[in-house]
């Protein structure tokens, strides 16, 4: 018998709040990060399991898009973290203070 | 599987901009340092070719690549505004990256990066499209803000805006794949059809309405998503912040329009209580915020969230009126008025800001303007015309861009909003009159008596002239572009 689609949302709602929470009270920027990536990845549980139980493809295109999408930022936003780092030698995010109003 | 020709002729400009992009990387490492303006030059004459096809081509409404895009007189209109912002911050670039230090090629092909995200956006018919779109936009805007990688001031904006952005579109996808769910397509016109379908107040559809409002609120950067905002702009370099302040919030507002009224527009009732009230605190703490700023881009960050807030009036206006209520078409091209008129004074703005950018001195503290008057005339003049156009006071586009916000308004019964927007328009007019005061009262310090060069080239004196002539011609003469934003705004439902 197969997974309800209840179950699905439950989980990938699951992820996305503890990815939610992960970014707002976690200070290492790298944590951060992978706080959004698992948002991201919670999205894609959403689609797959509409996907199957619509019976329609679109939703699993859109996961092979989310996904490269995802890789390009995290390649980005490594980067940015790597220059940061040898400015502030630092990845927490409360030693980034130079712009405060 | 074969691309049909009518599909690839409809995205030529994009393909064009796309294609130059990548030439640019491309060519930037083999290119001799004497040569690299020619870069530039390319960059600058493909955003130009791609306007004059887009010019040419306005018309009916037009599906490619089934249905994944669509090209229509609101697409159009917004293209067009996109490669004139494009354009002018190019040609702006030229000088300032030179005086910045951080005279590389590659910039160029971001900005054309970017401004293919910006067209993917605003001809978007299918979630898909959009957030692909977005994502292009937003990472080549990461990579730009971060240009001066050698400042720790830009490094954290970009990372700051890094950070919240791609959580913003976090948000903004969960949301999409649960509009997927209850619709069974991403398509805007399917939505449409599926979320009238489901009625009014169902939960999921509720849910995802709301999280795609704090995606949109991001970009648009609207209260309460709007922390990002100042810290970008002030520590991007100046042509950057320019760029994002006008290029990026215009596209955004095109899709955030382009979504809410054509994808969910039969269940109007759902959101317009969510917009009016992001509306209303972004007018209000946008003005605040702004009055205790000392430096001038952090200011013009809190009055471009402020603005921000003045054109969410116009899609208030469009989501209270029934379907097919002609104050739908007016709220709509009230805000693509408001929004080239922004786009004129706010590049200006910060065009005057990048010409004060001399190597050693920043020129973007309220203390370097001090007796601008007195060294420089004309750029003190000038920044008071965009000072005063901002501030939304007549014969200036700012005051008929604000005109044409509120006159709907009105009609559609949201007097008490007005006059809430009148209120604090007399805020505003605070902070940015005291910007020309400080220029004009104060003495300046013998050193800057002593500073007298200004970063003015003819490429900078041609995008100055610009946006003067916009502000100046679109204050005394709007009739034509009023004319040519209601006829564009009809596409929308």
């Amino acid at each position: 018998m197969a997974v309800p689609i209840t179950y699905y949302l439950i989980l990938s709602g699951l992820v996305f709040v503890i990815g939610l929470v992960g970014v707002l009270i976690r200070r290492n920027i790298i944590i951060i990060l992978l706080s959004i990536e698992l948002m991201l990845n919670a999205t894609n549980i959403n689609f797959v399991a509409f996907s199957s139980y619509l019976g329609n493809l679109s939703g699993q295109v859109f996961v092979f898009f989310a996904l490269t999408v995802a890789a390009a930022e995290v390649a980005v936003g490594l980067a940015i973290i790597i220059a940061l780092y040898r400015h502030a030698v630092s990845i927490n995010v409360d030693d980034f203070r130079l712009l405060k109003w | 599987m074969t691309l049909p020709l009518a599909d690839l002729l409809a995205i030529v400009p994009e393909l064009l901009v796309v294609g130059a992009a990548c030439l640019i990387l491309v060519l930037d490492p083999i290119t001799p340092a004497s040569k690299k303006d020619s870069l530039a030059w390319a960059a600058l004459g493909t955003v130009f070719l791609c306007f004059l096809i887009t010019a040419g081509s306005m018309g009916d409404r037009v599906f490619a690549f089934n249905r994944l895009v669509v090209l229509d007189a609101y697409a159009a209109f917004w293209k067009l505004l996109l490669y004139l912002v494009s354009g002018l911050t190019i040609l702006l670039s030229l000088t300032h990256l030179k005086e910045e230090r951080i005279d590389l090629a590659e910039f160029y092909g971001f900005v054309l990066l970017s401004l293919a995200g910006m067209m993917i956006m605003v001809s978007g018919a299918d979630l898909l499209t959009i957030y692909l779109g977005i994502e292009l936009m937003s990472i080549s805007l990461y990579v730009m803000a971060g240009f001066k990688r050698f400042e720790p001031r830009s490094i954290e904006a970009s990372a700051k805006y890094f950070v919240l952005g791609s959580f913003s579109s976090g948000i903004m996808l969960y949301g999409i794949s649960l509009f997927y769910g209850t619709t069974g397509s991403t398509r805007l016109e399917e939505i449409a059809q599926g979320v009238t379908a489901r009625g009014l107040d169902d939960p999921l559809v509720l849910i995802a309405l709301a999280l795609l409002v704090v995606g949109f609120g991001f970009k648009v950067a609207a209260v309460p998503f709007h922390m990002w905002t100042p810290d970008v702009y002030q520590g991007a370099p100046t042509t950057v912040t320019a760029f994002m302040a006008v290029a990026s919030k215009a596209a955004s507002f095109a899709t955030f329009l382009r979504v809410f009224l054509e994808g969910f527009g039969g269940v109007k009732p759902n959101w317009n209580g969510l917009i009016l009230a992001v509306c209303l605190v972004t007018i209000m703490l946008g003005n605040i915020v702004a009055v205790v700023q000392t430096n001038v881009k952090r200011m013009l960050a809190y009055s471009s969230i402020a603005h921000a807030g003045y054109a969410l009036i116009g899609l208030v206006v469009a989501s209270s009126a029934a379907n097919g209520d002609p104050l739908v078409a007016r709220g709509v091209s009230s805000v693509m008025l408001y929004l080239a008129v922004y786009s004129f004074m706010t590049l200006g703005a910060f065009a005057i800001v990048a010409i004060l950018r001399r190597g050693g001195l920043e020129g973007d503290e309220l203390d370097d303007f001090a007796g601008l008057a007195r060294r420089h005339k004309g750029a003190a003049f000038l920044m008071l015309v965009f000072m005063v156009s901002l501030a939304g006071i007549p014969p200036t586009a700012g005051f008929i861009g604000k005109l044409y916000l509120f006159m709907p308004a009105i009609d559609a019964g949201l007097t008490w909003l007005v006059v809430v927007g009148l209120i604090f328009a007399a805020v505003s007019a605070f902070y940015y009159l005291r910007v020309v005061m400080v220029m004009y009262m104060r003495e300046p310090s013998a050193a800057q008596l002593q500073e007298t060069r200004l970063a003015l080239t003819p490429a900078t004196a041609v995008v100055l002239a610009c946006a003067v002539a916009g502000v100046v011609i679109l204050g005394l003469y709007p009739g034509p572009l009023v004319a040519v934003t209601l006829s564009s705004a009809i596409p929308l439902p």
